[in-house]
């Protein structure tokens, strides 16, 4: 079995991405095209056959997002896709933006046309800039041959697209961060419910999606049996993963679901640098949980990695090697949600401040049984009671770390 | 209506408990009594659940919810008291005290702190964490408002009341993680920002983040020196909220205490500021009606409420014509104090102290303005809040519910019903409708009260015939209502002949320098507590106050003579913002 496939990025080096005929000679917008001829309901079922969730990260089904979003009542439904990309060791959908921009805009299109939306928008992250001509072009291409505006392929069906670029905070990838930052306001989470589905941009209901869930929609109203033959179990089709950190050849692979982490780090990404061992392993960003060695022989999967104790999440995989400590690493990670965090709500504020202190303090030999407790603690309740996703999840990779690396933060038995 | 109001069964601890739909897990835990904790919840304001510390466990659910946030739904299994929701609300605690100063001695709000009264309740009786706060100096550079960062527990409850409430958005968040504050555009001192020195930030504060300037010693330090005349004046909504803070019931009417109570702190005498209403209705009511006779600027606006006057000269500087140019009744009777009072008692203007106890922390800035004094002496020498003198009442042992009543002194101390409701959104209006009406018509008004022009709408209109012409009035509280008003005036559009705005929700009765605790539902009682004063009184028309009548006879002259203009007018300017964002 070919650890490598090529279905969500088949398109990747066959156009010219700054031409939209050139798109089209290679199939472009026929899956549009078919979309406004089919019952838009019938494209969710296809969705929820095809057992396809969020690539975010919150692996929500995407088949029932765009079936509750039609089903909503309101006038100028949006449509926003999520290209804030601000997990570490993620850069997948950098990769979607740049080799296959009009397929990302056709994608929307079908979105919008599915979900009754009259507008959608990119909300790309800040650090992107450099592909945001390429995807106005584009834009501006499919505006002019009618893939865009108003009356679209004569369906009586009007859309369309707004790209705005972000401002660098991580946590404008939260949707709600996210949706007050197009509105022109400070990017920080709000409280839900109102659900974004409901009441998002501009009080409008708002179905938001990720770059990669995006981009598969074209490709499976194309040719659904190739993607259907893919994965395992629950996992169907193919996944976009970025790996990252001590091995030989990072970057960005597409495969198809139940690939080994094994022959993900050993043999796409050419393994680990001078065959040092693997210290640990983060799925899913800085957010994301950690675990050893152990985990190689796991296939890729939703329902295997969670059993192992992590999460598929965006799709980053770093991989770190025995010459950084646990406990340095963990510092690394929590440096960023240090930085990260938006301030608002307490636990996640304060709880960030307070489990750098004590790690830096665990660093240096300094920490004492009583600092473990009170982190575990903050850390629980952090995750337990914060606001938003961030302050839910900034924990994961140190909570994960106390179970998998219990030695690090036994600090009774060597003291004693 | 109760009967069709779909109804949700839902068990918080085990209690079965059936409420409407739509009630937050908060409310319906209240029902069978139980507070959950909280802190950037305010029931007057737009939720936020930033604090997370009302998190309770909800049986399925995964994480914690926040009660102030979350509906309750059939079949809702709430539990506010196991191990990992009391680990948050002593997590939070924690978290929050390791980042507020901690020197509860020495804070304005020191046993009237949120904080400090949670911390009680969760017996948290130290930090466990290392001290994170950023010691930054306490922020006194005006006569108003004092902000302390270093106690600000970032809630946010400030931000909304300047938002929400006011529409003027002084006060905002900015940074981000740990570094987040509360702070103003630019970090400028408040007064050099759109703050207009209302002071509702001050009273939704949890902690000392933000409060009043404190005078009391001042007063203190005036009521031991014995070459010093000390008077005092106190606000007509004084009397009906200074009850709260000694276990009275919110709208309590403690009048003839709070004089007992002034009388015991030492002050020589004891007036009254409606004495000083009734002789603003004389005078604004006479330039109002001058004004419709002399086509001159209408419509004529109120000018008593300070912050709405500091509103009109920094947000809509060209419409300042539009102002009376009677003084407050505060700073009136300041004027007469020093003048027509002390010729009377054989006293120097500068041998008397004018203290005055007011609802508000602008009333602070308004007795510093340079036009409010002459000779080189204040109209008023020293303003209070109602929380510095429940301070001041405390710090001499005293307890309002349980003193004698006693009455004004005299000549500064007797009042009509008219003067009493100035308190309230829509009173000034009345009572100038009471004067005006029976000046122009030379008929008694039959019915005093002019129901258009009470109650707690934002904005209230109503028409009013005269002789001759239809006036046309309306009335506003909070300056978002106001800047309804005033887009109007400013275009040249406005329907009305008189306005009256007063800045804080509800009038005086809800200013910024009421009780902590303040709260609409609370307004509501002591506005209701103001209508009943007016209503008890013998005399409830400005201009029948015999001693009114004595000090135009024997002192001013006539309402917008020489004399009083001097005295009791004075001019508004344009106030310079160093920024500008257009």
């Amino acid at each position: 079995m070919s650890t490598q496939v090529k279905f969500l990025t088949k398109n990747f080096g066959q156009y010219d991405t700054s031409s939209i005929g050139s798109y089209m000679n290679i199939g472009g917008f026929e899956a549009l095209r078919k979309a406004v001829n089919m019952n838009p309901e019938d494209i969710c079922t296809m969705l929820t056959e095809a057992k396809i969730r969020g690539r975010g990260g919150a692996e929500y089904p995407l088949g029932r997002k765009w079936s509750q979003a039609r089903a909503v009542r309101g006038e100028n439904k949006v449509v926003i896709c999520n290209a804030d990309e601000g997990e570490t060791t993620t850069f997948k959908d950098r990769e979607l933006i740049k080799n296959d921009p009009f397929n990302l805009i056709e994608a929307m299109s079908i979105a919008g046309f599915v979900c009754g939306a009259t507008d959608g928008f990119i909300y790309m992250r800040g650090e992107y800039a450099c592909h945001r001509p390429l995807l106005l072009n584009a834009i501006r291409q499919a505006r002019n041959y009618g893939f865009l505006g108003e009356n679209i392929l004569g369906k009586g069906f009007d859309f369309n697209i707004h790209l705005y670029s972000g401002g660098g905070a991580y946590v404008c990838g939260e949707g709600t961060a996210l949706i007050r930052s197009i509105e022109g306001k400070a990017g920080r989470p709000r409280m839900k419910p109102p659900f974004i589905k409901v009441s998002g941009l501009f009080a409008r209901p708002t179905c938001l999606n990720n770059v990669e869930s995006l981009s598969l929609v074209p490709h499976l109203l194309q040719d659904k049996t190739t993607y259907m033959n893919c994965g395992t179990g629950e996992s169907i089709g193919t996944k976009l993963i970025s790996v990252a950190g001590n091995v030989n050849k990072p970057g960005v692979f597409e495969i198809p679901f139940g690939t080994t982490v094994r022959e993900i780090i050993y043999n796409l990404a050419g393994g680990i640098q001078h065959d040092r061992n693997i210290q640990l392993i983060q799925f899913g960003g800085a957010s994301g949980k950690v675990t050893d060695a152990s985990i190689l022989d796991t296939p890729y999967t939703y329902d295997d990695l969670r059993a192992a104790g992590v999460m598929v999440g965006s799709g980053g995989i770093l991989v770190i090697d025995e010459r950084t400590s646990v406990i340095d690493f963990l510092r690394m990670n929590q440096e960023f949600f240090s930085e990260e965090s938006c301030g608002q709500c307490t636990p996640c504020r304060e709880g960030n401040l307070h489990i750098k202190i004590i790690l830096d303090k665990l660093a240096k030999g300094e920490a004492n049984e009583q600092d473990i407790k009170t982190m575990t603690t903050i850390a629980k309740v952090m995750s337990m009671s914060s606001l938003c996703g961030l302050g839910e999840t900034a924990q994961n990779s140190l909570l994960s770390a106390m179970k998998k690396f219990p030695q690090v933060f036994d600090l009774g038995g060597a003291r004693a | 209506m109760n009967e069709s109001q779909e109804m949700v069964k839902l068990t918080i601890n085990n209690i079965p408990i059936e409420v409407p739909k739509g009630t937050k897990i908060m409310q319906a835990a209240k029902v069978l009594g139980i507070d959950i904790p909280h802190l950037c919840y305010h029931e007057d304001q737009r939720i936020k659940a930033h604090c997370r510390l009302c998190s309770v466990e909800v049986t399925g659910k995964k994480r914690l919810l926040a009660a102030c946030s979350t509906e309750v739904w059939e079949g809702m299994d709430v539990h506010t008291d196991t191990q990992i929701v009391r680990d948050t609300q002593v997590s939070i605690l924690q978290l929050m005290l390791a980042n507020h100063h901690k020197d509860c001695l020495s804070c304005p709000r020191n046993q009237n702190c949120d904080l400090q009264r949670l911390c009680s309740r969760f017996n948290i009786l130290k930090s466990n964490l290392p001290s994170v706060v950023k010691e930054v100096p306490r922020i006194e550079t005006n006569p108003s408002i004092v902000r302390d960062p270093s106690k600000c527990i970032r809630c946010g409850r400030c931000i909304r009341a300047c938002k929400d409430v006011q529409g003027i958005a002084a006060l905002t968040y900015a940074g981000r993680s740990s570094d987040i504050v509360v702070t103003t555009a630019f970090n400028k001192p408040m007064e050099e920002t759109d703050c207009i020195l209302c002071g509702q930030c001050s009273l939704v504060c949890p902690t000392g983040a933000i409060v009043e300037k404190d005078d009391t010693q001042k007063v203190l330090d005036a009521l031991q020196d014995n070459t010093k005349h000390v008077i005092v004046q106190v606000a007509p909504s004084v009397r009906v909220a200074l009850g709260d803070a000694f276990g009275l019931e919110p709208g309590a009417i403690v009048t003839g205490q709070m004089v007992t109570a002034l009388k015991l702190l030492g002050f020589d005498k004891v007036f009254d500021t409606n004495f000083g209403a009734d002789l603003t209705i004389m005078e604004e009511g006479h330039e109002f009606l001058h004004r419709l006779n002399n086509g001159g600027v209408l419509p004529m606006m109120t000018s008593c409420s300070p912050g709405w006057v500091n509103y009109m000269e920094k947000h809509f500087p060209t419409c300042i014509n539009h102002l009376s140019s009677a003084k407050s009744p505060m700073s009136m009777f300041g004027a007469i104090a020093k003048t027509y009072y002390a010729k009377q008692a054989g006293l120097k203007p500068q041998e008397i102290v004018t203290v005055s106890i007011m609802p508000c922390t602008a009333k602070k800035f308004e007795a510093s303005r340079p036009e409010m004094g002459r000779d080189g002496y204040r109209d008023v020498d020293v303003v209070l809040t109602t929380r510095e003198l429940i301070k001041l009442i405390k710090y001499v042992g005293l307890s309002i519910g349980q003193l004698p009543e006693n009455d004004f002194d005299s000549p500064l101390g007797l009042s009509t019903g008219a003067g009493a409701i100035f308190g309230a959104t829509g009173g000034v209006m009345e009572a100038a409708l009471r004067t005006v009406y029976e000046k122009v018509t030379g008929k008694t008004l039959e019915k005093l009260e002019f129901m258009d022009v009470r109650g707690f709408e934002g904005i209230k209109e109503a028409t009013v015939h005269l002789p001759g012409r239809d006036v046309h009035i309306a009335v506003a509280h909070t300056l978002k209502n106001a800047r309804l008003i005033m887009e109007q005036v400013k275009k040249g559009t406005s329907p009305y002949d008189f306005i009256e705005i007063m800045a804080c929700p509800g009038g005086c009765i809800g200013g910024g320098g009421q009780p902590i605790g303040t709260t609409n539902a609370i307004r509501k009682k002591r506005m209701a507590a103001l209508y009943e004063i007016d209503k008890a009184l013998p005399i409830r028309k400005s201009h029948e106050n015999p001693d009114i009548q004595t000090l135009y006879q024997n002192f001013l002259g006539e309402p917008l003579g020489e004399k009083a203009h001097e005295l009791l007018h004075t001019h508004y300017h344009q106030v310079d913002k160093p920024y500008t964002f257009n």
